[in-house]
């Protein structure tokens, strides 16, 4: 809401120096913020008014060019002229008696462009005539400004006549706070900040001329929407009277364009008292004017020329032969004020707040009128907005006052009990009762004390205040949060992290600290990422979440898998020159449940909110939301030590995609089995299928070359993807300690020759179940094919490690051992001992 | 060479003549200290010491002597000998420590050549403030509580006093999931986690939760549709407004340096009242740069506060929709934009860098920030 200073000063005594910052500070203290003070015109140094004396056509000239005599004041004449200044104007728009706003030479205007007595077209200009735009008063360059006959005398100062120089306030008012979209409503915190009285315009009855024709009836057919409402009927009125100027300034400078009498009268009243309102051509209306629900099917086009289907929750102001407006959101086209407009119909009624925010929601259509009445109106404005709007059209615009009509339905009294002490109770903090009447006084509370609760009546304008904690916020807010002590509470001894967040943590700090980088993707996927990972058709990955209003056409789904935003990651990184990058992220996805919509469901559960909803109601809300496991994945190219002077360099490989689950399973003594799989993106022959105690947790390997080459990545570029929330949950929950064996160990090495189908990881298998309790580690530290040990085999080497816990192996036991597992080895795998 | 022995005379003898022993014994230890190199030793202790020396030579005319003789000849001999073995020694070890020194200095290589090359990970700095933040009020004796993060609409709105036509619904742009009328959302913050922790929780109440939430703003240099927030919930018997002051201010010294304090300023939002915005005393200039353009701060714009969240007390609507009774227990609950507190707490400059996941940036701030 924009304030002009200027019009505050109407209703509110401010200092006379205050300026618009002293101003906004005012405003902070009682919790307004100001987010900016802007200058009304940035002009500077002599600004007079003038009168054009006479006007003389230059000739031969491209353009038409006026060479002008411009009575500027005894004061601001020149020695060889006094009191006139010879001035060259492009503009054609005034006449010889008119009276015009003068720049003198040394004015500065907006723009940091200072006016100088020049010489052109062969003449000299000794200062310039101004248009509105060249003093930053607006867009109107139509041509300069021609101030009302006999309004000003040549030489006065022009800055109070154009409002120039007013400080306006751009402040920020909470949607609760409806009161303070109005010069009434901040003028009323102002004058509680300074601790003065206001003059409340919204308790002035405009006196109208008695009633003089014939005015148009109204009524409401559903009293709850539309508890009052009041119409004023205008006859006589002239379509071409212009607006005053200070009206236009004023709206100018709250940002609000002007249109015509009619309507910029409308919008000023509604700017300096909150109240909407809206003006009928009322010719164009027949019969009764009436709010009601709208018919379905019935249809409006708005003022902004949009037709809308409406539905029969719509509220309308409507005549007989159909919808005029929808209430308090905008006027209807057929019925709007034109330049032939004579009779006018001044429509001021209190709607509903929840009925014009469903449907200012419902039509996406947020107008100054619907932003106030959702906030909510104060509802004694009604009639004394209409009677003010009247007055005005009558004095501007030559109408006269034909009559007034309205109804209205008496609301509820309200009245809340209060204790006196609840505001010291919230608050930690002891204000004394006469502080705390004294605040709700100035606010507009009504108080009548007693021995306990008070009761305690708001004030029309602050339909917000309904239960006692609402007054508390008004003593907190008037009487300052600075006053309020500062107290750190004791909380009850806590049990610090969970075992799982416990865990989750450790396993980002375990990743980083293998060299990989953690990113953190947005959630959001599109159906071409799915189809670049070259997932079937069927792939539960494509039952994904559909956003009903996602940003991008492109991603309108939730992800499903943490790998597509992972791949644009690591793409964007080796676009921006990076070719080692190690990527991981740690998030949830949503997995749709069985049955599930991608579109959800319709007429979900809502509880009320009056108590605390039952389990299965609280049941009935958890079931409405998709999975929403924690997920890790990481994709991984490029070099994972880099090549340089020390040697050569180590690339990333489908191994260190496995290994990169299997160590964080390691650090968290998850147990991972590791098994061929196939499931895209991953390259058939190159994927790890994972699982802790038989339950697939995830794959890991290379991605396919097909889906490499779909996204533009490096060849040979790894990827893993794992339900993290499993390994998390089979995490070891105390380490326990190993024995450490202080005897001697005893190292043999073997090298099976296998088929190539044999998984070294069965053959490992078998080792360690035959080899017995004496082996202490194997793993396999070689691999080798070639003609020396036949077509389609694979010789694995592995390194033996035996101890004792109780004595020093002899070199019998170790050979029985090692017999044993190759034997073994035999046996299962066909293996043979390569000599 | 043995000379002829004709009388059994030693003084015949004269390779065991002192004169010539003496004469040989110089020989040796000047070539033992000639000798520059162990190699060099090794041959020296052959030629001095070795069984064709010439102490050696003279030692086997020993036998030949008559017994009278033998006993002068051989402790003759023998001192000799070990004059030569002692310097030997001392020469072996002096060549041995040049040896090792040598070797030393032979292996020097340039040390200023090594440098952090291999890939070094890191965290996103939006994780590790979320467990900074976390651990200063776990310390407090906090616990920190998770929701999901597609969630109820009741769970993000009705509950927190923001009914379904209620301003503050469009206020807040909010993702929609499923159809619009599905009944979930993308929260909008992370508020709808006190509603959980109300209903699961035993009271009293203590938790802190740092989250992800959505909202419906393009990405630019200060906005992003989706960005973090952290949280703070308290519900006990006798709660105050000076007690969420006491948390804030001590919550702004653990992240911002001793002495920071915070203030408040009337605001409004459903779930709290009386409510207010938090503003963090600049912790840079610390409010030196208020009217002193010579001491401009870029940090807080001059202004000496930074505006950081939202807070206030529970509205009782909400600990009634919980369950909970207002006349017994009273709250309070404060929030902060993660990516803003980063953004001035750290000096990024653009929203987009914690959002692109480019290595260059995330690397910077290692495991923690």
């Amino acid at each position: 809401m924009k304030a002009p200073v200027s019009w505050l000063r109407d209703f509110v005594v401010i200092p006379a120096d205050a300026t618009g910052r002293d101003v906004a500070e005012l405003l902070l203290k009682v919790g307004f913020e100001v987010e900016g003070v802007d200058s009304v015109g940035d002009v500077q140094g002599p600004l007079v008014v003038g009168r054009v004396i006479s006007i003389e056509e230059l000739p031969d000239l491209k353009k038409p060019i006026r060479w002008c005599q411009v009575e500027v004041g005894a004061a601001h004449g020149n020695a060889d002229t006094p009191g006139i200044r010879g001035i060259v104007c492009g503009a054609r728009n005034f006449a010889e008696g008119d009276l015009v706003v003068v720049a003198l030479p040394g004015t500065t205007l907006p723009g940091d462009f200072t006016i100088a007595t020049r010489k052109t077209y062969g003449q000299i200009s000794d200062g310039m005539i101004c248009s509105a735009r060249e003093i930053g008063l607006g867009d109107e360059h139509d041509g300069i400004i021609i101030l009302p006959a006999d309004s000003a005398t040549p030489g006065d100062d022009a800055f109070p006549i154009l409002g120039l120089g007013d400080q306006v306030l751009d402040i920020a008012v909470t949607p609760d706070r409806g009161y303070a979209l109005s010069i009434r409503g901040l003028a009323r915190e102002l004058s509680i900040a300074l601790g003065v009285e206001m003059t409340d315009p919204g308790q002035v009855l405009a006196e109208l001329p008695a009633a003089a024709g014939e005015a148009l009836a109204c009524a409401s057919d559903d009293t709850q929407a539309c508890d009052l409402f009041v119409l004023q009927t205008l006859t006589g009125f002239d379509p071409k009277a212009p607006t005053p100027d200070f009206i236009k300034s004023r709206l100018a400078a709250v940002g609000v364009r002007s249109i015509s009498l009619a309507v910029d009268v409308t919008n000023y009243v509604m700017f300096e008292l909150g109240q909407p309102l809206h003006a009928f051509d009322a010719d164009k209306i027949s019969g009764t004017v009436r709010a009601r629900r709208a018919v379905a099917g019935e249809k409006l086009e708005t003022l902004d020329h949009v037709t809308r289907e409406l539905v029969p929750d719509d509220l309308v102001i409507a005549d007989d032969s159909g919808a005029l407006s929808l209430a308090g959101t905008m006027g209807g086209l057929a019925s709007e004020i034109t330049d032939a407009t004579t009779r006018i119909a001044i429509e001021s009624a209190h709607f509903d707040p929840v009925v014009v925010a469903r449907m200012s929601r419902r039509h996406k259509l947020s107008s100054e009128s619907s932003r106030r009445f959702e906030r909510g109106v104060d509802r004694m404005l009604a009639p004394i907005a209409a009677a003010r709007v009247a007055e005005l059209l009558i004095s501007f615009g030559g109408a006269e006052f034909a009559g007034s009509a309205g109804v209205e339905t008496a609301p509820a009294k309200s009245v809340i009990e209060f204790d006196p002490a609840l505001p010291s109770r919230i608050a930690g903090h002891t204000y004394s009762q006469d502080l705390v009447k004294e605040i709700l006084i100035a606010v507009g509370c009504t108080v009548t004390e007693s021995a306990g609760a008070w009761a305690v009546t708001p004030p029309s304008w602050r339909p917000d205040l309904i239960v006692p904690i609402d007054l508390v916020e008004e003593i907190v807010r008037i009487d300052g949060f600075d006053n309020v002590p500062t107290r750190l509470p004791v909380a009850p001894k806590g049990r610090g992290l969970t075992q799982k967040q416990r865990l989750q943590r450790r396993a980002g700090l375990h990743l980083a600290g293998r060299g990989l980088v953690e990113v953190r993707n947005y959630p959001f996927v599109g159906v071409s990422e799915l189809d670049a990972l070259e997932l079937a058709q069927d792939d539960v990955r494509r039952n994904a979440l559909r956003l009903a209003n996602s940003l991008s056409d492109e991603q309108p789904l939730m992800r499903t898998t943490l790998l597509p935003g992972l791949l644009t990651a690591v793409t964007r990184n080796i676009s921006r020159g990076s070719t080692d990058v190690a990527l991981y992220e740690i998030a949830s996805v949503s997995l749709l449940r069985v049955g599930q919509s991608a579109n959800g469901g319709t007429n979900p559960p809502r509880p009320e909110v009056n108590g605390r909803p039952n389990d299965s109601l609280l049941s009935e809300l958890e079931a409405l939301l998709p999975d929403q496991p924690l997920h890790f994945a990481a994709v991984l190219t490029g070099a994972t030590s880099p090549a340089g002077w020390w040697g050569s360099a180590a690339n990333y490989s489908w191994r260190d995609a496995i290994t990169a689950v299997l160590n964080l399973g390691l650090e968290l003594g998850v147990v991972i089995d590791v098994e061929a799989g196939v499931l895209a993106p991953w390259h058939p022959g190159r994927c790890a299928s994972l699982s802790v105690n038989g339950v697939v947790i995830g794959h890991a390997g290379e991605l396919s070359p097909r889906v490499l080459e779909n996204l533009g990545l490096p060849k040979r570029a790894v990827a893993l993807e794992i339900h993290l929330d499993v390994v998390l949950a089979n995490a070891q929950s105390v380490a326990s300690a190993p024995t450490v064996n202080t005897f001697p160990v005893a190292k043999e090495d073997i090298a099976l020759i296998v088929a190539d189908a044999v998984a070294a990881k069965d053959v490992l298998a078998t080792i360690k179940d035959a080899a017995g309790e004496l082996l202490e580690d194997v793993r396999l530290f070689d691999v080798y094919q070639g003609a020396q040990i036949g077509e389609g085999n694979k010789s694995l080497a592995f390194a033996m490690r035996f101890r004792a816990s109780d004595r020093t192996l002899s070199s019998q036991e170790v050979a029985e051992a090692r017999e044993g597992a190759i034997a073994a080895a035999q046996k299962l795998h066909g293996a043979t001992l390569r000599g | 060479m043995s000379a002829p022995n004709k009388s059994f005379d030693p003084v015949e003898v004269s390779t065991l003549s002192q004169e010539n022993i003496d004469e040989n014994v110089a020989n040796a230890i000047a070539a033992i200290a000639g000798a520059n190199s162990l190699d060099e030793l090794k041959e020296v202790r052959l030629a001095h010491t070795g069984d064709r020396s010439p102490l050696a030579l003279a030692n086997r005319e020993i036998g030949a002597l008559p017994p009278a003789a033998k006993a002068e000849a051989g402790k003759r001999i023998g001192q000799a000998r070990g004059k030569v073995n002692q310097c030997l020694e001392v020469r072996t070890l002096e060549l041995e420590v040049l040896r090792d020194q040598l070797l030393l200095i032979e292996e020097t290589v340039d040390v200023t050549m090594a440098a952090a090359t291999v890939a070094q990970g890191a965290r996103h700095p939006l994780t590790t403030i979320q467990e900074q933040i976390s651990d200063v009020f776990l310390a407090l004796g906090y616990e920190l509580a998770e929701g999901p993060e597609i969630e109820a609409e009741w769970f993000n709105f009705d509950a927190l006093n923001i009914a379904p036509d209620h301003p503050a619904r469009t206020m807040q742009d909010t993702f929609f999931a499923g159809n619009e009328d599905s009944g979930i959302v993308l929260r909008t913050h992370t508020s709808p986690v006190q509603i959980r922790s109300m209903l699961k929780r035993e009271l009293p109440i203590y938790v802190v939760c740092p989250g992800r939430v959505f909202r419906t703003d393009e990405l630019d240099a200060t906005h992003s549709p989706v960005f973090h927030q952290v949280e703070a919930l308290v519900i006990d018997r006798g709660i105050t407004l000076a007690d969420l002051k006491g948390t804030l201010d001590h919550f702004a010294q653990s992240m911002f340096g001793e002495g920071i304090v915070t203030r408040l300023r009337p605001s409004y939002f459903p779930f709290t009242e009386p409510s207010a915005e938090v503003d963090l005393q600049c912790f840079v200039c610390r409010g030196a740069s208020i009217d002193n353009p010579e001491a401009a701060c870029r940090t807080c714009r001059s202004e000496g506060w930074i505006e950081w969240g939202g807070c206030g007390m529970v509205n009782p609507k909400v600990l009634v929709a919980c369950g909970i009774d207002p006349d017994e227990y009273t709250g309070f609950a404060f929030g902060m934009g993660l990516e803003r507190t980063l953004m001035f707490r750290h000096g990024i400059t653009d929203m987009r860098d914690m959002v692109e996941g480019d290595i260059r940036f995330t690397r910077a701030f290692g495991l923690g920030v």
